[in-house]
C-alpha cells in the first residue's frame, strides 16, 4: 500500500514536470496554430524553423558564445584555482568573496551593473560584450569545480617530480593536471550549461543584432503561439536527452557506482 | 606553482568585470542630476523607493517567493524521500528522468506554460471534453506561483536528495531496532539529519523566485510587478539609472539578508551547498 | 580518463555545429555590408527581408525587435548598439530630433519618397520632410468580440465596465494606456496638467481588477483565441485578427483617439548611411509597400499601393479615416523631459499598485 502511494505520488510529480515538455512536443506536430485541436500530423513546422533566419542565427551565436566562453573561463579559471589555491590566508579569503560575487548576485543586478559598465566604457552592445559577460559569470564555477580536486591532492608528488629534475611547468603538466582534470572538465561543462541556458545577463548586455536562443524565443513567445518553437523545443529536449544518457552510462560505468548521485551533484551546481 | 601571480588574470578580471560594475551601480544609486545637469550625491532614490507603492512591489515579492518557496518544500521533500529510498528500483533512472526537463531551455519551460494554461489551452480543452467548468489561471498569481513552483522543483529536490542519500544507513537501523516507528524515525534522525538539504535548497530557490522577472511578465501579464520587474522597467523603459540602480541595491540587500538568515541554521561551510 | 572518452567526441560534435550554423547564419563575407533595422514586432512583410537581401546581395539585415518607443529610445540613446534603420511613432520622432539622435536623410538616395501621400508630408515633428520617411499610420481603438460584448461599443468607458471584469487587454504602453484613459475622462492626450494625470491614475489603478492582462504583441493571439471580450489596440493589429476571426469587430470611441504616423529614420550612431537609405528606398517601393500593408494589415501612406489595395478596405473609415473621422483624435507629441517622467512614472506607479 505504502508502496504505491509513493509509486503514485511519484508519478503525479513526473506528470507535472513533463507536462510542459510534452505539451510542445505534441503540439510541433499539430497542423494547425491552435492549442485546443489536432488538425493532422505535419513535419512542416521543422521544415519552417530551418528556414527561419532569426532562429538559425540565434542558434549560431547560442554555441558560439557557450563555447568560447566556458573555454576561456576552463583555462583562466583553472589557473586561477591553481593560483589561489597556493595564496595565503588574506589573500585568498579577499579572491574568494571576489569569486562568490557573481554566484550570489541575482542575475539581473549582474545583468545590469555589466551594462552600465559596458556603456561607461563606451563599448557597443554586441557579440563581444555578450562574450565578455558570458566568461565573467562562468569562472567562478570553473574555479569552484576544481579547487576541491586541488584540495584532495598529495601535494607530495609535485614537490617529489621537481626533485626528480623536471621543469615546473612539466611537472604540473604531468602530475597536478591529470588528477584535477575531473573537476576542470565539470567545471567547463558546468560553465557550458551555464551560458546555454542564460537570458538575463544576456538580455542586458548583448546588441547590435546579436541575439541568443532564449532572447528569440522571449521576443517569439511575446508575439504569440509559434509552433516553429515548438518543433526547437523537441529537438532541443531530444539531444539533452541523448547527452543525459551518455553522460550517465558513463558515470555510473566508472569507480563512482553510484550514477544517480554524479548527476545530482553536477545538476546542483545548476 | 607556488607563485600566486598566475591567477593575476583571474583577479583583474573579476575586479574590472564584478566589483567595477557593482561600484558603478552604487554610484548611480546614491546620485542623481538635478534639472541643470549637475550630477549631486542623494539618498533621493532611496527615499522614492520607500514610499508605499514601492514597498508593496517589495512586500509582494517576498511573499510570492516565500509561497513558491513553502510549495516547493512541501512537494519536493517527499520526493527526494522516495528518490533516496532504499526501496526505490532502477534509482539512476528516475533520478535522471527528474533531472532532464531542468535542462530544457527556461524561456521554453515557461513559454510552454502559457499555451497549457491559456483559456483557449490545453487544460481547459481537456476539462471542456470532460464536461468540467473551464479554469482561468493564465494571468493570475496562480500562474505566477505555478510558474515559479515548477522551475525551482528540482532546487529543492536535488539538494535534499543529496543529503538525504549520504545518511548512514545504520543509524537509521538502530532507531528501529530500539523500538521507534516510523514517523519517530523520520522526526528525530531523518529530518534533522536533512536540514543542511532543506536549508540549502531553500535558499536556492528563494533567490531565484524573489528575483525573476520573467515569470510575472509571461505567466502574470505584466500585473504583478515584482522587484525584478521594477528594476528591468527603469532600465529600459523609463531610463531612470539612478533608481534603478537603488532599487538593485535594495534587491541585493535583500539577497544578502535572507543567506544571512539561512545562514544561521546551515552549520557547514557555504561551499558545502555548491558540491 | 574516462571522461575525456566523451568529451572528445561531443566537442568535435559541437565545433562542427557552431561552424554549421555559422555559415548559415551569422557569418559576413568580406565586402559585404551589415545593417541593423530597429523595428515593431510584427511590422513588417513575410519575405521583404529577403526579397531585399536578394535585390541587393551585397547588403545583409540584422532585424530586431522591440515593444514600445520607450523601449526603443533607450536602446538607441545609451549608444550600446549601432542601428542603420529605427521605425518609431511620430512623438518619438520628435524627442530623438531634439537630442541630436537623428540623421538627416538625403532624398536623393530615396527616389521612392514620390509615391508619399502629400497628406503625410510636413507633418509636425518633421515639418522640413529631412528626418523621415512615413512607414505606416494608423489609429488605436477598441477591439471587441461581437459575441461577447452585449453594449454599444463606442465610448473608452466601456473598458471601465464591471460587466466585463477580467475580459479585457490594455496595452503595455504608457501613453497608449494613460492616452486613453485622459480621452475617457475628457482631457488632452497631450496634457501637461498634473491633476489630470494623476486623475488618469487613479482611473487606471481602479480599472486594473478588471484587467486581464498588460500587453503589446500577445494581444493578437488572445483576441483570435476568444479569450478576452475587448482589447485596446493599434489598428492594424485590429484588422489582422478581425481576418482570422470573424466574430471581432474595431470601433473608434466617439471621444475621438490616437492616431499616429510612424516613420522610418536613421540613428546618427549608424555607419552605413547609405545603405540604409537603400533600405528605405526600398521598402517606399509599391510592391513591397503592398506586401508589407497586407500582411500586417496596418493602413499605407503609400498612393500607388492605395490603389492596388481592396477598394473596400480603402473607403473603410475605421481602417483609412479621413480628416473629419479625426476631428476629436490627437497626434502624441513629446511632452518635454519633465512631464515625460511624470507619465512613465505614473505607468510605473499603475502596474506596481
Amino acid at each position: 500500500m505504502k508502496k504505491t502511494v509513493k509509486k503514485l505520488y511519484l508519478f503525479l510529480i513526473y506528470l507535472f514536470l513533463y507536462a510542459p515538455v510534452f505539451t510542445l512536443i505534441i503540439f510541433s506536430f499539430n497542423n494547425s496554430k491552435s492549442r485546443a485541436h489536432w488538425d493532422g500530423f505535419t513535419l512542416r513546422w521543422y521544415g519552417e524553423l530551418f528556414q527561419d533566419r532569426q532562429i538559425i542565427s540565434s542558434l549560431s551565436y547560442t554555441l558560439t558564445v557557450a563555447l568560447l566562453a566556458s573555454l576561456m573561463a576552463t583555462i583562466v579559471g583553472t589557473a586561477a584555482a591553481v593560483g589561489i589555491f597556493n595564496m595565503n590566508r588574506l589573500a585568498k579569503s579577499f579572491v574568494m568573496n571576489l569569486t562568490y560575487l557573481p554566484v550570489l548576485n541575482p542575475d539581473i543586478v549582474t545583468g545590469i551593473s555589466l551594462m552600465i559598465l559596458f556603456i561607461f566604457m563606451n563599448l557597443k552592445l554586441g557579440f563581444v560584450t555578450l562574450l565578455l559577460a558570458h566568461i565573467t559569470f562562468n569562472l567562478p564555477y570553473v574555479i569552484l569545480s576544481v579547487l576541491p580536486k586541488l584540495k584532495q591532492l598529495n601535494k607530495h608528488l609535485y614537490e617529489a617530480a621537481l626533485d626528480l629534475g623536471a621543469v615546473p611547468l612539466h611537472a604540473f603538466r604531468k602530475v597536478i593536471l591529470p588528477e584535477i582534470m575531473p573537476g576542470v572538465i565539470t567545471g567547463f561543462l558546468l560553465a557550458f550549461t551555464l551560458s546555454l541556458d542564460d537570458f538575463i545577463i544576456s538580455f542586458f548586455t548583448t546588441g547590435s543584432g546579436v541575439s541568443t536562443l532564449s532572447i528569440t524565443v522571449y521576443s517569439m513567445a511575446r508575439r504569440g503561439v509559434n509552433p516553429k518553437i515548438n518543433a526547437l523545443s523537441t529537438l532541443m529536449f531530444i539531444v539533452v536527452l541523448v547527452l543525459l544518457l551518455i553522460i550517465n552510462k558513463r558515470s555510473s560505468g566508472g569507480e563512482d557506482s553510484s550514477g544517480a548521485k554524479e548527476t545530482a551533484k553536477l545538476s546542483n551546481l545548476i | 606553482m607556488k607563485k600566486g601571480w598566475i591567477s593575476y588574470p583571474y583577479i583583474f578580471w573579476m575586479i574590472l568585470f564584478t566589483l567595477v560594475p557593482l561600484i558603478l551601480v552604487l554610484y548611480y544609486s546614491l546620485t542623481a542630476t538635478d534639472p541643470s545637469g549637475v550630477t549631486v550625491f542623494t539618498a533621493e532614490n532611496f527615499r522614492t523607493f520607500m514610499q508605499p507603492i514601492y514597498m508593496k512591489v517589495l512586500m509582494r515579492s517576498v511573499i510570492l517567493a516565500l509561497a513558491s518557496t513553502l510549495i516547493c518544500l512541501l512537494l519536493g521533500y517527499p520526493v527526494a524521500m522516495i528518490l533516496s529510498g532504499r526501496d526505490l528500483s532502477h534509482r539512476n533512472l528516475m533520478v535522471l528522468l527528474f533531472i532532464i526537463p531542468m535542462w530544457m531551455n527556461f524561456l521554453l519551460r515557461t513559454y510552454a506554460w502559457m499555451t497549457i494554461l491559456d483559456r483557449k489551452g490545453v487544460i481547459n480543452s481537456l476539462l471542456g471534453m470532460a464536461g468540467l467548468p473551464q479554469l482561468n489561471i493564465l494571468y493570475t498569481d496562480a500562474a505566477v506561483i505555478l510558474g515559479m513552483v515548477y522551475n525551482f522543483l528540482p532546487f529543492m529536490v536535488l539538494p535534499i536528495f543529496s543529503v538525504l542519500s549520504k545518511i548512514d544507513r545504520s543509524v537509521v537501523e538502530a532507531a528501529e531496532d530500539l523500538g521507534s516507528d516510523s514517523f519517530t524515525v523520520f522526526r528525530r534522525i531523518i529530518f534533522p539529519l536533512s536540514l543542511p538539504g532543506v536549508v540549502s535548497g531553500i535558499t536556492m530557490v528563494f533567490m531565484p523566485a524573489v528575483t525573476t522577472f520573467i515569470i510575472s511578465k509571461l505567466l502574470g501579464g505584466s500585473q504583478y510587478m515584482l522587484i525584478g520587474n521594477l528594476i528591468e522597467d527603469q532600465f529600459t523603459r523609463v531610463y531612470d539609472w539612478n533608481f534603478g540602480s537603488a532599487v538593485s541595491i535594495v534587491m541585493m540587500l535583500l539577497i544578502l539578508v535572507s543567506m544571512g538568515v539561512m545562514s544561521r541554521y546551515d552549520k557547514e561551510e557555504m561551499g558545502g551547498g555548491l558540491l | 580518463m574516462r571522461k575525456n572518452r566523451i568529451i572528445a567526441p561531443v566537442l568535435a560534435a559541437l565545433l562542427l555545429a557552431v561552424l554549421l550554423t555559422a555559415c548559415n547564419g551569422a557569418g559576413s563575407a568580406p565586402g559585404k555590408v551589415t545593417i541593423n533595422v530597429f523595428n515593431w514586432g510584427e511590422y513588417i512583410g513575410e519575405t521583404t527581408i529577403a526579397d531585399f537581401e536578394k535585390a541587393y546581395p551585397d547588403i545583409k539585415v540584422n532585424y530586431e525587435n522591440f515593444t514600445t518607443n520607450e523601449d526603443m529610445y533607450v536602446k538607441i540613446k545609451t549608444g550600446g548598439s549601432a542601428y542603420d534603420v529605427a521605425i518609431p511613432s511620430d512623438y518619438m520622432i520628435k524627442r530623438m530630433l531634439d537630442e541630436g539622435l537623428l540623421d538627416k536623410i538625403d532624398m536623393k538616395n530615396v527616389p521612392n519618397y514620390k509615391y508619399i501621400d502629400d497628406r503625410f508630408k510636413a507633418l509636425s515633428y518633421d515639418p522640413g520632410n529631412e528626418y523621415s520617411v512615413p512607414y505606416m499610420w494608423g489609429t488605436v481603438g477598441i477591439l471587441y468580440n461581437k459575441k461577447m460584448v452585449s453594449d454599444p461599443v463606442d465610448n473608452w468607458g466601456i473598458l471601465w465596465n464591471e460587466k466585463y471584469r477580467k475580459q479585457i487587454i490594455m496595452p503595455d504602453s504608457e501613453r497608449d494606456s494613460i492616452g486613453v484613459t485622459l480621452k475617457m475622462l475628457g482631457y488632452s492626450m497631450n496634457t501637461k496638467n498634473t491633476t489630470e494625470l494623476e486623475e488618469a491614475k487613479e482611473a487606471l489603478i481602479r480599472q486594473k481588477p478588471l484587467v486581464q492582462a498588460y500587453v503589446v504583441d500577445e494581444v493578437r493571439d488572445i483576441m483570435i483565441g476568444e479569450s478576452a471580450a475587448l482589447a485596446v489596440v493599434w489598428s492594424g493589429d485590429a484588422y489582422f485578427c478581425m481576418s482570422e476571426n470573424e466574430n471581432l469587430a474595431y470601433a473608434i470611441p466617439k471621444e475621438g483617439t490616437n492616431y499616429w504616423f510612424d516613420s522610418m529614420v536613421i540613428p546618427s550612431t549608424s555607419k552605413h548611411k547609405k545603405e540604409a537609405e537603400t533600405f528605405i528606398n526600398f521598402m517606399c517601393d509599391p510592391k513591397i509597400a503592398y506586401n508589407n500593408t497586407e500582411y500586417i494589415g496596418y493602413a499605407t501612406p503609400n498612393t500607388e499601393v492605395m490603389k492596388m489595395l481592396d477598394p473596400g478596405l480603402v473607403a473603410d473609415r475605421n481602417a483609412y479615416p479621413l480628416k473629419e473621422d479625426l476631428e476629436n483624435s490627437e497626434i502624441f507629441e513629446y511632452p518635454g523631459d519633465e512631464i515625460n517622467k511624470e507619465y512613465s512614472r505614473i505607468w510605473t506607479e499603475v502596474k506596481a499598485d
